[in-house]
């Protein structure tokens, strides 16, 4: 018999009412294991960060305003206006492209996750095994390093049946971004399917479902409740990163940015103007995704 | 040594597989020299993360309004903007600025004049403060987690606000936070990779330069998994051990 076995507070229920630590603790110590689990912290975002974005952007503009000295050629909201669409989407580029890649990623990253997520429980360890080194492989590498090595180890153009596609960067960035999404939402899968109680499992068993109808039919409808949160949280988090892909010359919003800058002659007064508009941007899209996420949480929580 | 050098050469005149920074001594230093930034600016910035944190906690409880003000919106930026625009934010705007205003101290770096905070300066400050924000927060979490109790015994043994906080708060409080630290620490090696963008010659900045000169792209895109997997790998079983041997008994292993 284990003598700590009996010591009540550590490994019997306490027989006093005093705390020893208090709910606090609970508290991170559950948040931590979520984020483990899901390789990502909760994005919170609150409605007045937009608020003092849109103040830093007018007082930016302001400040700009004066120094430029009245001269309206080289006005700032002039300037600002006339790069808006740039920036934002014409020709396909800017902030419109940032959107298609964070879909695409999210798309492919969402099929390769699921498919990696239930190769992990795989009854053939073998399978289990490869899809385990794999997703570790991808959520542990940094963003960046991925994204150089789709980027450089991609091939620019294929040839199919004799005529010859050019792969444009913006895709093999979408690549990129989708192994990291993947290899997390692998885990997401993971960690919901093995959420669900044994009784589950057991009992589908006594009713004679084959391992597949288990999963389709009675064990995956369960998970889809929980991983939706995490999986529109990963979403949030894809479309924040896009801009890393700025580095390798995509046209998305921050590198059309620097670039409207650099057309600018660089003066250095549009530099904060033009950084708040785009983070001004990036939270207008993000928010509402942030909030439904942690209501759709709270909502399956006080369910379960 | 030597025998590990013949070995490399061997296989590119074999195979084609060119691990030019083992046989060659100008990319092996190179290398080497990535290698060992990349560790300093982890290994600097886990540490000065770790002080930020454990000082913005302890600011937090302060009675002045204003600090706490100041603390408060320190942890809302640096939380909520990608550290890719903090990067670029400390390293051209601040840093410039600073260097056109005359304030940065300069030093003499045999002929020219070298800002004293340069880019690795601005990296390992710009890194620390990021992941610092997501320590405050994890810090005053576990501060909360300490019973009001134990607070109000120290203080009736006489115990000062900084003492009590040195010897009886944070002691336990570190313990309740060690596992999400874990998370974030390991996320700030992952980060570091982003100090690339202002040229600070870490791993992946010489990984690009030496596959620049030798076009061997597959080779050091292997190496640099390799590498921060290995990095990472290593974190993360250090971490866990602590993580074991720091446990509060009895906490946190139903959760």
């Amino acid at each position: 018999m284990n003598a700590r076995a009996a010591i009540p507070g550590i490994a019997a229920p306490a027989n006093t009412d005093l705390p020893v630590l208090a709910p606090a603790a609970a508290r991170l110590s559950k948040n931590t294991t979520r984020e483990r689990q899901e390789g990502a912290w909760r994005l919170e975002l609150k409605a007045w960060y937009g608020f003092v974005l849109f103040a830093l952007l007018l007082l930016a503009i302001g400040v700009a305003e004066a120094q430029s000295g009245g001269d309206s050629d080289r006005s700032l909201i002039a300037t600002l206006v006339r790069w808006m669409p740039v920036i934002l989407w014409i020709n396909g580029n800017g902030f419109v492209l940032n959107l298609l890649i964070s879909f695409f990623a999210m798309a492919i990253g969402t099929v390769g996750g699921a498919a990696l997520g239930l190769g992990q429980i795989s009854i053939y360890k073998p399978v289990r095994v490869i899809c385990w080194s794999v997703t570790q492989f991808f959520r542990n590498s940094p963003w960046l390093v991925l994204l150089f090595a789709i980027m450089l180890l991609f091939p620019f153009e294929v040839r199919i049946l004799g005529e010859i596609y050019s792969i444009p960067a913006w895709m093999k960035a979408t690549i990129g971004f989708s192994l990291p999404v993947m290899a997390n939402l692998s885990e997401v899968v993971r960690g919901a399917v093995q959420s669900i109680d044994t009784g589950q499992w057991e009992s589908s068993e006594a009713l004679a479902f084959s391992r597949m109808q288990q999963l389709w039919m009675i064990i995956l409808p369960q998970c889809f409740k929980r991983m939706i949160p995490p999986w529109m949280n990963w979403y949030a988090i894809l479309t924040m990163a896009t801009p890393l892909c700025s580095i390798m010359g995509v046209e998305e919003a921050v590198n059309l940015a620097q670039q409207a800058m650099a057309a600018e002659d660089s003066r250095p007064e549009l530099l904060a103007p033009f950084y708040t508009f785009l983070m001004l941007v990036f939270f207008i899209y993000c928010y509402p995704i942030a909030r439904w996420t942690i209501y759709l949480e709270r909502r399956y929580t006080v369910k379960n | 040594m030597q025998a590990i050098y013949d070995w490399a050469q061997d296989l590119y005149q074999r195979t084609g597989i060119n691990l030019v920074f083992i046989y060659e001594e100008y990319e092996r230093v190179r290398f080497i020299e990535g290698l060992q930034n990349t560790i300093w600016l982890a290994i600097i910035c886990v540490i000065l993360s770790v002080v930020i944190g454990v000082v913005g906690a302890w600011l937090q409880g302060s009675h002045f309004r204003i600090l706490r003000l100041v603390v408060a919106g320190y942890i809302q930026f640096f939380r909520n903007t990608p550290p890719l625009v903090q990067l670029l934010f400390f390293y051209f705007a601040l840093g410039k600025t600073l260097e056109n205003l005359g304030v940065m101290p300069m030093y003499d770096a045999g002929g020219w004049q070298q800002p004293l905070i340069g880019n690795f300066g601005w990296a390992v400050v710009s890194l620390s403060f990021f992941a610092g924000s997501f320590n405050v927060e994890i810090f005053r979490s576990g501060i909360e987690a300490v019973p009001t109790s134990t607070r109000e015994a120290a203080e009736a043994l006489g115990y000062t606000r900084l003492k009590s906080y040195i010897y009886i708060i944070l002691p336990l409080a570190f313990r309740v936070s060690l596992p999400a630290l874990n998370n974030n620490l390991v996320n700030l090696v992952k980060t570091t990779t982003l100090a690339y963008v202002i040229a600070v010659p870490e791993m992946m900045y010489t990984a690009n330069q030496i596959w620049s000169d030798n076009v061997n792209v597959p080779e050091m895109m292997t190496t640099l998994f390799f590498v921060y997997i290995t990095l990472v790998g290593v974190l993360v079983w250090l971490m866990h051990r602590w993580e074991r041997s720091m446990r509060v008994p009895g906490f946190g292993q139903t959760a």
